[in-house]
C-alpha cells in the first residue's frame, strides 16, 4: 500500500478541489463517507486470497497519475466525432457524457413527460428529486470495493433515468460515456442511475468510448431499481480506446415479479473489469444475462457477474463467450448466490470460450454458493478451440480452411448478438462485432 | 444395518453415531507442549534422523515464522484460531521407543485396540489381501506381510524406517512434490512431521497386494503430522489406502498430514481415502481439522495417479489431492464423496496441472450435505502453454438435505492453450421428490428410499474403491447420515 500513498495525493486534491457548492448535504455527506472509504481500502490488489481479483491485477491503474478536471467542458467535438465511435440511431434518446460531464449540445433527449424523465443527474439532484435521494447510491455498496468508492466520492453528474410506474417506454434510451483521453491521462467517473417504478417497461443502451486513442481510466458505477413488475432491457457496449483502463460495475435490484435483461459486450480497453451484480430481491423476479467478450493484443478483459438469489421462486440464466486471439487474457468470475430463503430458485450459469492464439490465456471461475435445498443450480464453463472435424467436415464439403473457421468463429458469436432485441442495436453489433472477429490460421 | 455402539470411555461425550471414538488405554511418551526449534530437534533426534534432515526440517520451521500465523484464510470455512504454543507435537506410545521388530513385539493393547477399529494386525486374522501400516498418534506401530512384500521387491515401511534404511530415495523424493514452503499447513507438518508411511514400488512390480496405512489419534491435544510418500518406479502398479479414526474429544484436534506421490515412466498409483476423523458432536464441539496436503507427480511419459476420496469424517476438512501432469500422454484422476452433517464444514476439491502433452484428467466430485454443514467444492483445472492437445472433464454434483445447510462449488479454469479442450459441469439439487414417490410406492419406507438415492449418487465413486473399502463406504454414509433423512 506504501508505494501508492502518492498517488493518492492526487486523488484526494482532486476530492477537495471538486466544486460542490449548491449541492445537498446528503450527497457531500455521502461523498465524504465513500472518500474516506476509499481512502481505507485503496486500489484491490491481487494477493492470495483477494478471489475477487484473483486474475485482474489492477496495479497499473494504481501506479498512474491521473489528472480530472470536473469541470471539463466539451469543445470543438461534433455529433460527427462522436457517432463514429458508437452506435447511433435517430430513434433513440441520447445522452451524451464527455469525461463524466453532461454534454447537452451533442445529445438529444426527449421531453420530460410523466411517463419518463431522462435527465442529467446533476440536474436531477440540483432539482430535489426525491428519486435520486431515496436511490442514489443506496443500491451500490463501495464499503468493500474501491473502485465503486472512488466513483461515489466524485459522484458529480451522470445520467437519470425514471420510468413511471405502469409506464412503457418504446424509445430505447442510448447514455453515451465518452472520454476525451488526451495527451496527458485523465480520470473520469461515469454514472448513471436509472429508476423503472412497478409495472413499468424500458431499454437502456449504455455506451462506452474513448476519441483520442489516449491513455485514459474510466471508473463507471450504474444502478438500476426495477419495480415489481417492471421490466428493463439493458445492453452495455464497451469499446474503450486501446490504450485505456476500463473499470466499470452495475447494480440492479429487482422487486417482485420483475424482468432484467441484459448483453454485455465489451472488445476495447487494454484493461477492462465490468462487475455486474444483480440482486433479485422480489418474488418470482427473473434475470437474464448475456455476454459477449473479444480480446486481442495484449488486451486484459475481466467479466465478474454475481448474482443473488434472496426470494423464492426466482430464476436466473447467465451465457458468457470469449474469443482469445494475440497475447490477450480474458477473466470470468461469476457467482450465484442462493439465500436460505430463496426456495424453488432455478439457476444456471455458462461460460465459454475459444482460445484461438497459444499466446493467449483465459481464466474462468464460475462459483456456486447455496443455502436453499429445494433448488436447481447448475453452472457450466469450456474452454477450447474450434473443433476440428467439424473443420473438416466443412472442407469435405469444399470450404476452405479460412472460411470454415470464420464461420464457425462467427457462429460461436452470433449466438449471443442473437440475444439483443432491439434492432438497430443488432444491425450495429452484426457489422462491428460480428464482422471484425478474429480468424483463426489452422495448421493442417 | 450397522450396530450401533456407545464407547466413549472418560471422554464424556454422548454421541451414537460415531462408533469410533472410543479411546485406547496405551501408555504414551509425549513432548512438552508447544513448538519452537527445540521441539523440532527433539523429534528429529527421537528418531535418529541424519543430519540433512535435521536440517530440511529447521528450514521448514523457519520459514513457517515467516508465514501469517492465522493460516490460509481463502477456504469457505469458520473456525477459531488455532493456538499452535498450546499443543503437543509428538506423541508415541511408549513401549514403542525402539520400534517393533515383527509384530510379536507389538503392545498387545495397541494390537486389540486396532482390532476394535476393524484393522486387525496379526497377519492370521489378516484383512485379506491388504498389508496394513499402522500409524497411532505420531508414530507407526506395526507393518504387516513384510514378508510377502520383501519377495516382491516393494519397500513398504514407517517413514522413520525409510530414513534410516533407504536415505537416498527418502532424500531424492520428499519435497520433490510438495515443497516445504508449499503452504502454511505443508510447512508446518514438514517441521514436525513424525511418521507416515514410505512405499517404494521398484521397475515393472506389480504390487502383489493393497498397500494401507490407517491413521489414529489417540492422544488428548496432539497435534498428528505424518508424511506420506509413494514412488512407483518406472512401468509399476500400486494401490494405496488410507484410513482415519480419532477417539471423541471435546477440544479440536489438529491433523496436517502430506502426501506426495511420484509416479515414473509408465508407473500407475492409485490411492484412495476413507477419512473419519471424528467430526465432532451435533453442536460443533470438537471435532479434528483435516488440514492435509495431497498431491501426486505424474512425471514419467504415459504414467497415471488417480485419487478415491470419500470423506465423512472431520470437524473442518481442508484438502486438495491433486495431480501434476509432467509427462507427456500423463492421465490425472479425481473421484471425491464429501459428506457434512451437523456443523461439519469440508472446503475440499482438487487441482489438476496439466503440463505435458496430450494429458488427460477428469474430476468426479460429489458433495452431500446435512444438518447445519457447508460443503465446498473447490477445484483448479490449469492448461499450461505446453500441453497441447490435453483435456480435461470435470463434473461436480451437489446433494443438499435439509434447509439449514451450504453446498458450494468454485472452479478455477486456467487455460494457456488453444489445443486444449476442457470441460465444467456442475449441478447442485435436492434429493427428487417424484424419485422418492416412486421407491415409497414401491414399499419402500421414506428413510430407506432416500438412503437408495444417496448410495446411488455416489456410486460411480464407490465403484472406484477397492472392494474392502466400498462396502465400509457405503455403510460409513448411511451412519453419518443417521436421523437426517426420513
Amino acid at each position: 500500500m506504501t508505494q501508492t500513498l502518492t498517488r493518492y495525493e492526487r486523488y484526494e486534491a482532486d476530492f477537495h478541489a471538486l466544486d460542490t457548492a449548491g449541492r445537498p448535504q446528503w450527497l457531500q455527506d455521502l461523498r465524504q463517507t465513500a472518500w474516506t472509504r476509499f481512502l481505507d481500502l485503496g486500489f484491490p490488489t491481487a494477493r492470495r486470497g483477494n478471489e475477487k481479483w484473483k486474475y485482474t491485477n489492477a496495479a497499473p491503474i494504481a501506479r498512474m497519475e491521473f489528472g480530472h478536471d470536473g469541470r471539463s467542458r466539451p469543445n470543438g467535438l461534433s455529433a460527427e466525432t462522436t457517432d463514429a465511435a458508437i452506435p447511433r440511431h435517430d430513434a433513440w434518446s441520447q445522452l451524451v457524457f464527455v469525461d463524466g460531464v453532461f454534454a447537452e449540445a451533442l445529445s438529444s433527449r426527449p421531453e420530460s413527460t410523466d411517463e419518463v424523465r431522462v435527465s442529467s443527474l446533476e440536474e436531477a439532484v440540483l432539482s430535489n428529486s426525491e428519486t435520486v435521494e431515496s436511490h442514489l447510491a443506496r443500491h451500490t455498496p463501495f464499503e468493500d470495493d474501491g473502485f465503486a468508492a472512488l466513483n461515489t466520492a466524485f459522484l458529480r453528474d451522470g445520467a437519470f433515468v425514471h420510468v413511471a410506474a405502469g409506464a412503457d417506454v418504446e424509445t430505447p434510451i442510448h447514455l453515451v460515456f465518452l472520454s476525451t483521453g488526451n495527451a496527458a491521462p485523465t480520470v473520469s467517473y461515469p454514472r448513471a442511475l436509472i429508476v423503472a417504478e412497478n409495472g413499468s417497461r424500458a431499454t437502456v443502451i449504455e455506451s462506452y468510448a474513448g476519441l483520442n486513442g489516449g491513455r485514459y481510466f474510466s471508473n463507471s458505477v450504474s444502478e438500476m431499481v426495477i419495480g415489481e413488475g417492471a421490466e428493463v432491457e439493458h445492453y452495455r457496449l464497451q469499446e474503450e480506446s486501446e490504450a485505456a483502463f476500463h473499470v466499470g460495475s452495475a447494480r440492479v435490484v429487482l422487486g417482485e415479479g420483475g424482468a432484467y435483461s441484459s448483453g454485455a459486450f465489451s472488445r476495447g480497453a487494454a484493461l477492462g473489469r465490468y462487475d455486474l451484480s444483480v440482486l433479485l430481491d422480489g418474488p418470482g423476479s427473473a434475470c437474464r444475462l448475456s455476454g459477449l467478450y473479444v480480446t486481442s493484443g495484449t488486451q486484459h478483459l475481466d467479466n465478474n457477474i454475481n448474482i443473488e438469489h434472496a426470494k423464492p421462486y426466482t430464476t436466473s440464466r447467465l451465457n458468457y463467450k470469449g474469443i482469445l486471439d494475440g497475447r490477450s487474457r480474458a477473466v470470468f468470475g461469476g457467482t450465484v448466490l442462493v439465500r436460505k430463503e430463496a426456495q424453488k430458485t432455478d439457476a444456471s450459469q455458462s461460460d465459454k470460450n475459444l482460445v484461438l492464439s497459444p499466446y493467449a490465456e483465459v481464466d474462468s471461475k464460475p462459483a456456486l454458493f447455496i443455502y436453499a435445498d429445494d433448488v436447481k443450480c447448475g453452472h457450466g464453463a469450456t474452454a477450447g478451440n474450434i473443433d476440428e472435424e467439424t473443420v473438416f467436415y466443412m472442407r469435405s464439403r469444399g470450404m476452405d480452411v479460412d472460411t470454415a473457421s470464420r464461420l464457425l468463429i462467427h457462429g460461436f458469436a452470433s449466438e449471443t448478438v442473437d440475444t439483443v432485441r432491439e434492432p438497430n442495436l443488432r444491425a450495429y453489433l452484426e457489422s462491428q462485432f460480428l464482422d471484425t472477429l478474429p480468424g483463426r490460421r489452422l495448421e493442417f | 444395518m450397522v450396530e450401533q455402539q456407545v464407547i466413549s470411555r472418560e471422554t464424556g461425550i454422548e454421541d451414537t453415531q460415531y462408533r469410533w471414538g472410543f479411546e485406547l488405554d496405551i501408555k504414551s511418551d509425549v513432548s512438552p507442549r508447544g513448538l519452537n526449534e527445540d521441539i523440532v530437534r527433539l523429534i528429529s533426534a527421537k528418531k535418529r534422523e541424519p543430519e540433512w534432515m535435521l536440517e530440511w526440517r529447521l528450514k521448514a520451521y523457519r520459514h513457517w515464522l515467516k508465514l501469517d500465523s492465522q493460516g490460509p484464510q481463502w477456504a469457505n470455512v469458520e473456525f477459531q484460531p488455532i493456538d499452535y504454543q498450546d499443543m503437543i507435537y509428538y506423541a508415541a506410545p511408549s513401549s514403542q521407543s525402539d520400534g517393533p521388530k515383527s509384530l510379536d513385539e507389538v503392545d498387545p493393547e495397541i494390537l486389540e485396540g486396532f482390532n476394535k477399529l476393524g484393522i486387525p494386525l496379526e497377519e492370521q486374522k489378516k484383512l485379506t489381501g491388504v498389508a496394513v501400516d499402522a500409524v497411532l498418534d505420531s508414530v507407526s506401530v506395526a507393518t504387516t506381510y513384510q514378508e510377502m512384500l520383501k519377495k516382491a521387491g516393494v519397500i513398504f515401511c514407517s517413514m522413520s524406517e525409510a530414513v534410516q534404511n533407504h536415505p537416498d530415495l527418502v532424500r531424492k523424493y520428499i519435497g520433490s512434490v510438495v515443497p516445504y514452503s508449499d503452504n502454511f499447513y505443508a510447512t508446518l507438518n514438514s517441521a514436525v512431521f513424525s511418521d507416515g508411511s514410505f512405499c517404494y514400488v521398484p521397475p515393472g512390480v506389480r504390487c502383489p497386494i493393497e498397500l494401507m496405512t490407517y491413521f489414529r489419534i489417540n492422544e488428548l491435544d496432539t497435534g498428528q503430522f505424518e508424511r506420506t510418500l509413494i514412488i512407483a518406479d518406472e512401468g509399476s502398479y500400486v494401490s494405496y489406502l488410507e484410513g482415519c479414526t480419532a477417539p471423541m474429544r471435546k477440544s479440536h484436534q489438529l491433523h496436517a498430514a502430506v502426501v506426495e506421490l511420484v509416479a515414473l515412466d509408465g508407473a500407475e498409483i492409485k490411492y484412495s481415502t476413507l477419512q473419519n476423523w471424528y467430526p465432532g458432536d451435533k453442536d460443533g464441539r470438537g471435532g479434528v481439522y483435516n488440514f492435509v496436503t495431497k498431491r501426486g507427480k505424474a512425471q514419467g511419459r504415459g504414467s497415471k495417479i488417480s485419487w478415491t476420496q470419500v470423506e465423512t469424517g472431520s470437524a473442518i476438512t481442508w484438502k486438495y489431492p491433486s495431480v501434476i501432469l509432467q509427462g507427456d500422454d500423463s492421465v490425472g484422476e479425481f473421484y471425491s464423496v464429501a459428506l457434512v452433517n451437523n456443523r461439519q464444514q469440508a472446503d475440499t476439491g482438487t487441482k489438476m496441472v496439466h503440463i505435458g502433452k496430450n494429458t488427460r484428467s477428469t474430476i468426479i466430485a460429489k458433495g452431500i450435505s446435512a444438518g447445519r454443514g457447508n460443503n465446498t467444492y473447490r477445484g483448479q483445472v490449469k492448461m499450461m502453454p505446453t500441453a497441447g492437445g490435453a483435456r480435461n472433464f470435470t463434473q461436480c454434483d451437489s446433494l443438499l438435505i435439509g434447509d439449514e445447510c451450504g453446498a458450494h462449488t468454485i472452479p478455477y479454469i486456467e487455460v494457456r492453450n488453444p489445443t486444449a479442450q476442457l470441460e465444467h459441469e456442475a449441478t447442485t439439487s435436492k434429493v427428487s421428490d417424484d424419485q422418492l414417490f416412486y421407491l415409497q410406492q414401491r414399499g419402500l419406507s421414506l428413510e430407506e428410499s432416500n438412503y437408495m438415492i444417496i448410495n446411488g449418487f455416489c456410486r460411480g465413486i464407490f465403484k472406484e474403491l477397492p472392494f474392502e473399502f466400498a462396502a465400509e463406504a457405503s455403510q460409513l454414509m448411511r451412519v453419518s447420515l443417521e436421523g437426517t433423512v426420513g
